[in-house]
C-alpha cells in the first residue's frame, strides 16, 4: 500500500484532461489518471493505495470522469483537508470513499502507512502510530455509499424504477 | 432566523415551509441538463441501473456543445449515444449541430430557466441561471441519470456569502471584471459549498448578460449557486421567452449569512487572472505588455451579444497583431444570428479573426484553438488551470473580452481604454 501526496486545489482537468473525456471506459480513463500532475501516477499505482490532497480537491469541471478514474486505478479512498462539492457528491454517487480530514493530510507523507476505518471514520498512520478522526458521513449519505451508489440507493427505495 | 433566497429556493423544492443550512433535502427539479461529455457517462448509469423511462421528456435538456461540430469518430459517437436516447425517451430540449449553443448561452435564450425554479446540469456552469433568480447548480453525470429517472436530487443546504454590490461600472469594465475580482478577493474555494448571493444599489445597474458571466464563474470560488434578486431587467429578459408561471423569491431581511463582501463597482478596473488558477487576479494596469499568442473570445462566460459587441467595438477597422490568432465564438446560432445583423461579424473578420461556430471547444482544450508547447492564451473564458487548452506547458490569461480584443491588437496584455 502506498500513498500519494498532492497539494491544495488539485482540479479535475489534472486528474483526468480533457482529451481524454471523448472515451469515457473506466480503464482507459485510468490509465491518464492524474497524468498532467503526475506522470508516473497510472503506472505505478496499486489497489488500496491512498491519496492525500490538500484543500479544494477535485475543483473545476463536473466531469464524473475524475472520481471514477481514480476508483477504477484501485485506489482505496482519498482523503484530503476539503473537496470541491462536485467531486464530493460525485464520489459519493458512484460509491467511492473520500474522508475529510486535515490533521491526517499534515500528519501523512508519502512512504506511510496508513489504514482507514470507514464506519468509525478513523484514519492511522501506522507508521508514526498517529490516528485521526474524520467527519463522519450522515446516515443518508452512508445509505448511498452502503448501496454502492445513488442510483442503486434510489432503486432500493422504489423511487427509481 | 429568516432564509436566503437559495435557501427558501431549496425549501420550496422540497414542499418544506422552512430549511436550515447543512440540512439534507431532496428537491424536485425543474430541469435536469447534461451535454456531450456528461450525458454519455449518464446514458450508461441509467442502462446499468436498469431504469426504463424518464420523469418527464419535457424538463430535460440535452445540448452538444463540447466536442461539436465532432472533431474526432469517439467524439461523433458520444453524440451518437446522446442522439439515439433523446429519441427514445423524446426528449424535448434536445439541442444538435445546427441547433444548438454553448448550453449556459441556450438554456437561458430558450427560456428553459425561470427564477425560483431548482435546476441541476451535469457541467458545472450550470450555476450560471442564478442570474435569472434560479438555483442552479453543477452535478455529476450518475446525478444527472437519477435526475432523469426521476426528477429529484439531493442537496446539502447551503450558507451564503452575501456580495453587496455599489456604485457603477467605469467603460471598459464588465461582468467579467466584477467576478475575477471576487474570486480574487475569497480564493477558488472562498465560497466552498456555499452560495454567493448577490445583494445591493449596484445590481440595478448590471445588464443581464453581465449577470450571466458572473454567475457562471461563482463555481471557481467553489461555491454551490450564485444567485442575483429579480428585478425589471430579469422581467424584461423573462419575456417572450417564459410562459409558464414562476416566483421570484427574496432573502428574509435577517436572512444569515456567513460573511458579506462589499465592493464598489465604481472602483473596479479591468482585471485579469494570471495562471495557473482563476483567483490569481490583477488588474490588468500591472500585467499590461505580457504577450500572447492566441486569443479566445467566446464561452459559457462571455459568448454572448454584449460580449460580441464590447470586443467588435475595439477590432473594428484595425488589425490583429502579427504572429497572434483571435478566435471568436458567438455562443448560440441566435447570438451568432443577431451579430451577424448588427455587422460584428464583419468586423472580427476584417480585423483577421476568425469566427467559429457555436462550441465549448477551445475552452477545455478540446479543438477550433488547441494551444503548443509553451504558448500564452488570452481567453474570455473560465479556467486556467494547468493542461486547459493544451499542454502542460502551456498558459492561460482569463479576461474580459474588452481586454482580450485590446490584446490581440497589440499581442501583448492591454487596456482596452488605451487602444
Amino acid at each position: 500500500m502506498k500513498v500519494y501526496k498532492y497539494g491544495d486545489n488539485v482540479d479535475t482537468d489534472v486528474i483526468i484532461p480533457a482529451r481524454y473525456l471523448n472515451n469515457p471506459d473506466a480503464k482507459s480513463l485510468a490509465s491518464h489518471c492524474m497524468e498532467d500532475i503526475d506522470a508516473n501516477f497510472a503506472g505505478s499505482v496499486e489497489p488500496g493505495d491512498i491519496v492525500i490532497g490538500g484543500a479544494n480537491f477535485g475543483c473545476g469541471s463536473s466531469r464524473e470522469h475524475a472520481p471514477l478514474a481514480i476508483k477504477t486505478c484501485g485506489v482505496k479512498c482519498v482523503i484530503a483537508k476539503s473537496f470541491a462539492r462536485i467531486f464530493y457528491r460525485n464520489a459519493i454517487n458512484i460509491g467511492f470513499p473520500i474522508m475529510e480530514c486535515p490533521a491526517a493530510v499534515d500528519g501523512i507523507h508519502p512512504g506511510d502507512t496508513v489504514s482507514v476505518d470507514f464506519q468509525t471514520g478513523v484514519i492511522c498512520n501506522e507508521t508514526t502510530g498517529e490516528t485521526f478522526q474524520a467527519a463522519p458521513f450522515p446516515a443518508f449519505v452512508n445509505g448511498i455509499i452502503e448501496h454502492g451508489g445513488l442510483l442503486n440507493a434510489l432503486k432500493a427505495r422504489g423511487v427509481a424504477c | 432566523m429568516g432564509m436566503t433566497m437559495t435557501q427558501k429556493i431549496l425549501a420550496c423544492s422540497a414542499g418544506l415551509d422552512t430549511v436550515e443550512a447543512g440540512q439534507l433535502i431532496e428537491g424536485k427539479l425543474n430541469l435536469v441538463l447534461g451535454n456531450d461529455i456528461t450525458t454519455p457517462v449518464a446514458i450508461t448509469e441509467f442502462r446499468k441501473a436498469g431504469l426504463s423511462s424518464v420523469f418527464d421528456n419535457n424538463k430535460i435538456a440535452i445540448i452538444l456543445d463540447h466536442s461539436t461540430p465532432c472533431k474526432d469518430i469517439k467524439s461523433a459517437q458520444l453524440c451518437a449515444v446522446c442522439r439515439d436516447f433523446a429519441k427514445e425517451h423524446n426528449i424535448a430540449h434536445f439541442y444538435d449541430v445546427g441547433k444548438m449553443g454553448v448550453e449556459h448561452a441556450l438554456v437561458p435564450e430558450k427560456g428553459l430557466a425561470a427564477p425560483g425554479e431548482a435546476i441541476i446540469g451535469a457541467d458545472s456552469h450550470t450555476c450560471t441561471y442564478g442570474a435569472l433568480g434560479a438555483f442552479s447548480t453543477g452535478v455529476g453525470s450518475t446525478d444527472m441519470a437519477a435526475g432523469m429517472a426521476t426528477g429529484l436530487a439531493w442537496f446539502k443546504v447551503p450558507s451564503a456569502i452575501q456580495v453587496k454590490l455599489t456604485g457603477k461600472l467605469q467603460p471598459y469594465v464588465s461582468g467579467k471584471d466584477v467576478i475575477l475580482h471576487l474570486i480574487g478577493m475569497i480564493g477558488v474555494d472562498g465560497a466552498l459549498y456555499q452560495s454567493l448571493e448577490f445583494t445591493g444599489d449596484g445590481v440595478a445597474a448590471l445588464e443581464m448578460d453581465d449577470r450571466f458571466t458572473i454567475c457562471n464563474m461563482a463555481i471557481e470560488a467553489g461555491a454551490k449557486n450564485g444567485i442575483f434578486p429579480v428585478d425589471e431587467k430579469t422581467e424584461a429578459y423573462l419575456q417572450g421567452r417564459v410562459n409558464r408561471p414562476w416566483k421570484a423569491f427574496t432573502a428574509d431581511p435577517d436572512a444569515a449569512y456567513t460573511r458579506t463582501v462589499e465592493i464598489d463597482l465604481s472602483t473596479l478596473r479591468p482585471t485579469v487572472a494570471l495562471p495557473h488558477l482563476p483567483s490569481n487576479t490583477k488588474p490588468v494596469d500591472e500585467v499590461a505588455g505580457m504577450p500572447v499568442q492566441q486569443v479566445v473570445i467566446g464561452s459559457c462566460t462571455n459568448g454572448r451579444l454584449k460580449d460580441l459587441r464590447e470586443a467588435a467595438a475595439i477590432l473594428r477597422g484595425k488589425t490583429v497583431a502579427d504572429g497572434v490568432r483571435c478566435i471568436v465564438i458567438p455562443a448560440t446560432q441566435q447570438i451568432y444570428l443577431d451579430a451577424m445583423a448588427e455587422g460584428l461579424l464583419a468586423d472580427f473578420i476584417k480585423a483577421g479573426a476568425v469566427v467559429s461556430t457555436p462550441t465549448c471547444g477551445p475552452c477545455l482544450g478540446g479543438h477550433m484553438g488547441v494551444l503548443s508547447d509553451n504558448e500564452w492564451a488570452i481567453s474570455t473564458t473560465n479556467r486556467n488551470f494547468v493542461g486547459r487548452m493544451g499542454p502542460t506547458s502551456s498558459k492561460i490569461i482569463l479576461a474580459s473580452p474588452a481586454v482580450a480584443a485590446a490584446t490581440a491588437l497589440t499581442g501583448v496584455v492591454t487596456d482596452p481604454a488605451n487602444i
